[in-house]
């Protein structure tokens, strides 16, 4: 059993098992950190962002050099952004026969893997992930296509250049392979191929192992996959959460007894606790508004923001920002926003039983009702007919490198009356920030990752006690930043397999046992012999059905009556192969019996000699020799194929048949 | 023998108070647990005496699976769990959680505060009863305890409607409550995967009708609801404020906007604003095409169809009323009927089954002269009209749910005896499967034989399985090997590693015939002799010299030595253990007749 780890990212993982026959990619996270390098694409004409100086080089590449743009001192690439994909080369994407998803962030390389690549298996998901997936995709293409850029950058990813680089880019994993966007039809093809499943929903893989999706309570419809046979169990922990956020609680209990435990997506901040950060976050907004400045939110148009406009639904009133406009803008604001409630049977149970009632569970509903917050596709339209400042915008994306947030940062950027609010923990926010400095606007950094952080896990791992467990390097050792914090680190007994981009693990499996089943037919047929109290065993022959990796034991079948034909012989050499062949003996023959009934059996003249190791008994008459030891029987005698069998069906009865 | 054991306590072949025991794998699971339409008295309700004579049924049930929220399949459900005493488990899905209690309380009022009975459930009980429910996922394997597990499909039918797997170990049951092969305006189709279970019970609404194009109905609907409005009738549609209600709507809305028509639509009673509410917030639920647009359009916000109050009854004019109860047994649909039945410019539109008793049905079996309570007899002038639309698969769908399951065996409930008849023998024609349809209180056995789970080391199913070459995966191969039965374990192992396993040591029999042939010529001549004969004879067997001067066929040596008195006279020791007993044998006969003499 092995696993291929396609993905360095921690949280963003893309790893594949082999498992009994069947190759399982567990998650295909894309890795955006990439775009922080590209320069933002502005929806409108920004002079400042065109006018950027180009890039000076110590020995003046000029080809190099246009490809480039300095801002305060970084070095930013000049192109559409790319994305970091996992790696293809690992293995033949071909033979993964099924791809399982936890949650919608951990999907969105997914059109790279499952188009262009020759990819022809399934993709397992629940359908909130997949609608949520779908949604992100189709923002994400929608804010990369929208703005028309020409490549200015060409050159920086050839070989030659590499060395030249700026070093962020130097440091990066393998720019060579990095990519543009996907486009919408390839998002289309690639879900097209989604299974949907619910949670405790028990699939089967070609016969040969069962895949269950369990709730791991991070985010709608987010799950953790159990991959099992009769003898083997492989938890996949994949961003799992233990806050009493909005989704369904993480369902732990049938993660016990697994062999192998594959842990990703652990809290990216594992200094932050998210509802102190909630706080902060009302607090902060609050602020800024009361002394007349602009919100702005970056942020994806699912998970998070859905807690954030529950936090200040209840804020609203307290903070008396009754009259302040909520904008939310995103290509799927409104999708979104009515996905959120339609999602019952994934939800927490408060927000169930407000479905029974029937209200909608979340209560921006309320919020869109009375007018507080108002939703739309971009900037442009009815947006600039109904915006009114101060206002909170939530908008995307929380690179800053593209969507309408950019549009934002040009405009509220110079003013240090506003507050940019980061609350999505995927990007650094020094970085997103860079390529728009100097800037006047506030910054408040309240990162909220309601993933497990290191103390939940450790704990959990200790109530679990997985036989062994592989998890990403970065989370054997404290984050680079905080050295000496030994605490933001696993800190567990069972052995640690850690792994990095393009790494190939041997998981600690021994198989042994495999089922199998008797046809009751057969069972009938058995005689079992009871060895021990308790113990009894019974020999089989019977033929093996295989069958979509089903083992089935049927009756064997009779011995077929030979045709009189030439091939005589073969069928005399098939069927004696359907024989069963003899048993193996044990026990061990006791002597005087066996004089008493060798006498019974009309042999009467033996000799009986001692041995060091047994007895050697002579039949004097026919001229045979019967060694018998405490483990073995050797019968010597002459041409007399009547005595020789008889003598061994009488050594038999003294002997087990196994 | 296991044998599973079903005995309906209602709607065994009849409509009505669905109420299903299963014992299966010993366990014991009742499937929906329903009220009779057509009953007031203690028929009302299934006879739960069957189960036990004495309190309560808790100890002799596992689980109650309840299949939708029509009140045939849960109207009973607080008089089992509060009165007769049950606080096991109670599964059924999202939407029927959130439905079934509303209209269990609907039910209860009419029933007690209307008719004004007592004995019967309160809403504390609807409360408590509800308390004990525990929701399922369409798909979601649902642990009941360690051996039973229970599995929902999709049944279309209404919303939250639900088909049920039970399975112990490998034997399973299907359950399918009631269904709809065919998707219609707000719901999709059934589906059940190959699951081959022991038994499918099937309902049998619509056993012996084969209906035609949903289309064709659905114009006719139309088609008559226009007349009747245009000639200044009104028109009264006796529903259930869930299912149906839900897709005619639909299906006038969209009338009324393309036709651009002006007559007023209500829908009685304040369920319906909630009704609608509980089908935008379960939209996963509805069919494929309202999913997908319901982010731009929602199909359940009507814009035509307003509430009705009880005043618009004698307004002037035409107008469509939706009212409930369906079976015009009860209700505002049945005050509406009373004071509309005289005119004949007038027409009731029956969407859907009418249980035996109830007035509707006496109307659609052609009676025009009604009793009412009071001895009042009641004139009915205004048209009557039928319209199945009612969402139950036809012996089409029936048929096609058999196909797609592949079960051993066939039981049908929730349908007439006449009609089962009928069903049962195309059944058993056409899938050669045994198809039973048991009368409430009797009881059907069917034996399973189930395979036999074994655990076999990997190593004897590797070996078996790889004979040198590659197996041959068409023809079946031999596999010899020992089971261990051992603490309830069943290990499937070769004989070997049994004896490890057992601590027993291997006794090994030998046997060695000394062959007397006449050879004059050296040993080594007369093995090479030996080797070219066996070669002949056995052309399939490996035969090697060994370097000390023995002969080995397949494991049996062949030693030869010279006769010290005779030289011309070679002594051969043939030698072989017991588990080559028949090649030994057959070497030692073959070799005592000589060698040919070439």
């Amino acid at each position: 059993m092995k696993l291929y780890c396609l993905s360095g990212h921690p949280t963003l993982p893309c790893n594949v098992l082999k498992f009994k026959s069947t190759t399982i990619m567990l998650d295909c996270g894309l890795d955006m950190t990439s775009v922080l390098n590209f320069i933002p694409l502005p929806l409108v004409h920004s002079s400042r962002l065109s006018t950027l100086p180009s890039w000076i080089m110590k020995d003046g590449n000029t080809i190099l050099e246009k490809g480039f743009k300095d801002c305060a001192g970084r070095v930013f690439i000049d192109s559409l952004p790319e994305f970091c994909l996992p790696e293809k080369e690992l293995l033949d994407l071909s033979t993964v026969d099924v791809i399982l998803i936890s949650n919608y962030h951990c999907m969105m390389a997914l059109p790279y893997i499952t188009e262009h690549t020759g990819f022809t298996g399934t993709v397992y998901t629940t359908e909130p992930t997949l609608q949520i997936a779908r949604l992100l995709m189709e923002e994400l293409v929608h804010f990369i296509e929208r703005v028309p850029k020409d490549q200015s950058a060409v050159y920086w990813k050839s070989k030659e250049m590499w060395r030249l680089l700026p070093s962020s880019l130097k440091d990066a994993v393998d720019v060579t392979t990095w990519k543009p966007c996907y486009n919408i039809q390839d998002v289309n093809a690639a879900l097209s191929k989604v299974q949907l499943v619910g949670y405790s929903q028990k699939i089967e893989l070609f016969g040969a192992v069962q895949i269950t999706p369990l709730s791991s309570g991070y985010s709608l419809g987010s799950c953790n996959w159990i991959i099992q046979s009769h003898y083997e169990k492989v938890s996949c922990v994949s961003g799992s959460s233990l806050l009493t956020t909005h989704p369904q609680p993480m369902e732990q209990s049938s993660l016990k007894n697994s062999d192998v435990l594959i842990l990703t997506g652990l809290t990216q901040i594992p200094t932050a606790n998210p509802d102190g950060m909630l706080g902060e976050f009302c607090s902060n907004l609050a602020m800024t508004i009361r002394s007349g400045g602009n919100v702005l939110v970056p942020c994806y148009p699912s998970g998070v923001v859905y807690d954030l406009l529950e936090c200040l639904y209840q804020f609203i009133d307290s903070a008396s920002l009754n009259s302040t406009p909520f904008y939310f803008i995103s290509p799927v604001a409104n999708s979104s926003l009515e996905f959120s409630q339609i999602f019952a049977e994934w939800l927490c149970q408060s927000k169930q039983s407000k479905v029974y009632l029937p209200e909608p569970p979340f209560p921006h509903a309320e919020l869109i009702q009375t007018n507080k917050l108002k939703h739309y596709s971009s900037v442009y339209g009815d947006f600039s007919n109904d915006f009114k400042q101060p206002c909170v915008v939530f908008t995307g994306h929380p690179s800053l490198r593209f969507g309408d947030v950019v549009h934002f940062m040009e405009l509220w950027g110079k003013s240090s009356l506003n507050t940019i609010i980061f609350t999505e923990p995927d990007f650094s926010y020094v970085d997103a920030l860079a390529p728009f400095q100097p800037l006047a606007m506030k910054c408040v950094y309240c990162p909220i990752d309601t993933r497990l952080n290191f103390i939940q896990v450790n704990k959990l791992l200790k109530e679990l006690q997985p036989l062994h467990l592989v998890c990403p390097e970065q989370y054997t050792q404290p984050p680079p930043s905080q050295v000496h914090r030994s605490d933001l680190m696993l800190d567990v007994q069972m052995p640690l397999m850690a792994y990095k981009r393009c790494s190939v693990l041997t998981l600690p499996f021994r198989r042994s046992f495999e089922r199998i089943e008797i046809l009751p037919q057969l069972a009938d047929s058995l005689m079992p012999i009871e060895m021990k109290p308790g113990v009894s065993v019974a020999t089989i022959s019977a033929t093996l059905h295989s069958k979509d990796n089903k083992h089935v034991l049927q009756p064997p079948l009779k011995t077929m009556v030979p045709p009189l034909s030439k091939k005589r012989k073969r069928v005399i050499e098939e069927s004696t192969e359907l024989k069963a062949p003899k048993p193996l003996l044990s026990g061990t023959i006791p002597v005087e019996l066996f004089l008493a009934t060798l006498h019974k059996n009309g042999i009467t003249e033996v000799k009986m000699e001692d041995t060091s190791e047994g007895h050697i008994l002579h039949l004097q008459e026919e001229d045979t020799l019967i060694q018998l030891e405490d483990d073995s029987t050797h019968i010597i005698c002459d041409n007399n194929e009547s005595l020789r069998s008889t003598l061994r069906d009488l050594v038999l009865r003294f002997l087990q048949k196994l | 023998m296991p044998e599973i054991k079903v005995t309906p306590l209602g709607a065994g072949q009849d409509v009505g108070r669905s109420c299903i025991l299963v014992s299966i794998g010993g366990k014991n699971v009742m499937l929906d647990c329903g009220m009779h339409m057509g009953f007031n008295d203690d028929r009302r309700f299934p006879d739960f005496s069957y189960i036990t004579q004495n309190g309560r049924l808790t100890e002799f049930l596992d689980c109650v699976i309840v299949s939708h929220f029509h009140l045939d399949h849960c109207g009973a459900l607080p008089y089992m769990s509060e009165m007769v005493g049950y606080d096991g488990p109670i599964y059924m899905t999202h939407p029927t959680k959130a439905i079934c209690p509303i209209l269990l309380e609907d039910f209860r009022k009419i029933t007690v505060d209307k008719k004004g009975e007592t004995n019967f459930f309160t809403s504390q009980m609807i409360k408590d009863c509800m308390k004990k429910v525990t929701a399922v996922n369409l798909h979601q394997t649902v642990q009941v305890d360690d051996e039973l597990e229970i599995k929902a499909y999709y049944a279309g039918h209404v919303l939250g409607a639900a088909m049920f797997q039970i399975k112990v170990g490998a034997e399973s049951v299907v359950y399918t409550g009631d269904y709809n092969m065919t998707p219609d305006r707000h719901l999709g189709a059934a589906w059940i995967d190959k699951c081959r279970p022991d038994i499918v019970i099937s309902e049998s609404t619509y056993a012996t009708t084969i209906r035609d194009s949903k289309r064709c109905r659905e114009r006719d609907f139309l088609k008559k609801v226009h007349e009747t409005v245009e000639r200044g009738g009104k028109v009264l549609i006796p529903v259930f404020a869930l299912g149906r209600a839900q897709e005619l709507c639909i299906l006038l809305e969209t009338f009324w906007e393309r036709m651009n028509l002006k007559a007023p639509i209500y829908f009685s009673t304040g369920l319906t604003e909630k009704a609608n509410h509980y089908y935008k917030l379960f939209i996963t639920w509805t069919n494929q095409k309202i999913r997908k647009t319901f982010v731009q359009r929602n199909m359940f916000e009507f814009k035509h169809i307003k509430p009705f109050d009880r005043s618009y009854t004698d307004n002037p004019g035409p107008m469509v009323v939706f009212a409930t109860p369906g079976m015009l047994h009860a209700g505002q649909s049945l005050q509406i009927f009373k004071k509309w039945a005289g005119n004949d410019k007038n027409m009731v539109i029956l969407p859907g089954y009418c249980v035996q008793g109830t007035v509707g049905y006496k109307i659609l079996n052609g009676q025009r002269k009604l009793e009412m309570e009071g001895r009042n007899t009641l004139e009915v002038k205004m048209q009557v009209e039928y319209m199945s639309f009612s969402a139950h698969a036809d012996a089409k769908g029936i048929m096609q749910l058999i196909r797609m399951a592949e079960p051993r065996n066939v039981l049908l409930v929730h349908g007439e005896a006449k009609k089962m008849e009928f069903l049962k023998q195309k059944i058993e024609q056409e899938f050669s499967v045994n198809c039973y349809m048991p009368a409430n209180g009797e009881t059907t056995t069917i034996t399973t034989n189930p395979n036999i789970p074994v655990d076999i080391s990997l190593s004897l199913l590797k070996r078996e399985s790889v004979p040198g070459a590659l197996p041959d995966p068409k023809k079946p191969r031999i596999m010899h090997g020992t089971l261990i039965m051992k603490d309830n374990s069943l290990r499937l192992v070769s004989s070997e590693q049994a004896l490890k396993e057992l601590g027993l040591v291997e006794h090994h029999l030998r046997f060695t015939c000394r062959v007397h042939i006449q050879d004059p010529h050296s040993e080594q001549d007369t093995l090479n002799k030996i080797y070219s004969h066996l070669k002949t004879v056995l052309k399939d067997s490996s035969i090697q010299h060994l370097p000390d001067g023995t002969l080995m066929v397949e494991s049996i040596l062949i030693k030869v030595s010279t006769a010290s008195e005779d030289p011309s006279t070679k002594i051969l020791l043939v030698s072989w253990t017991y588990q080559d007993e028949e090649l030994g044998s057959y070497l030692s006969t073959l070799l005592r007749k000589g060698l040919p003499s070439s």
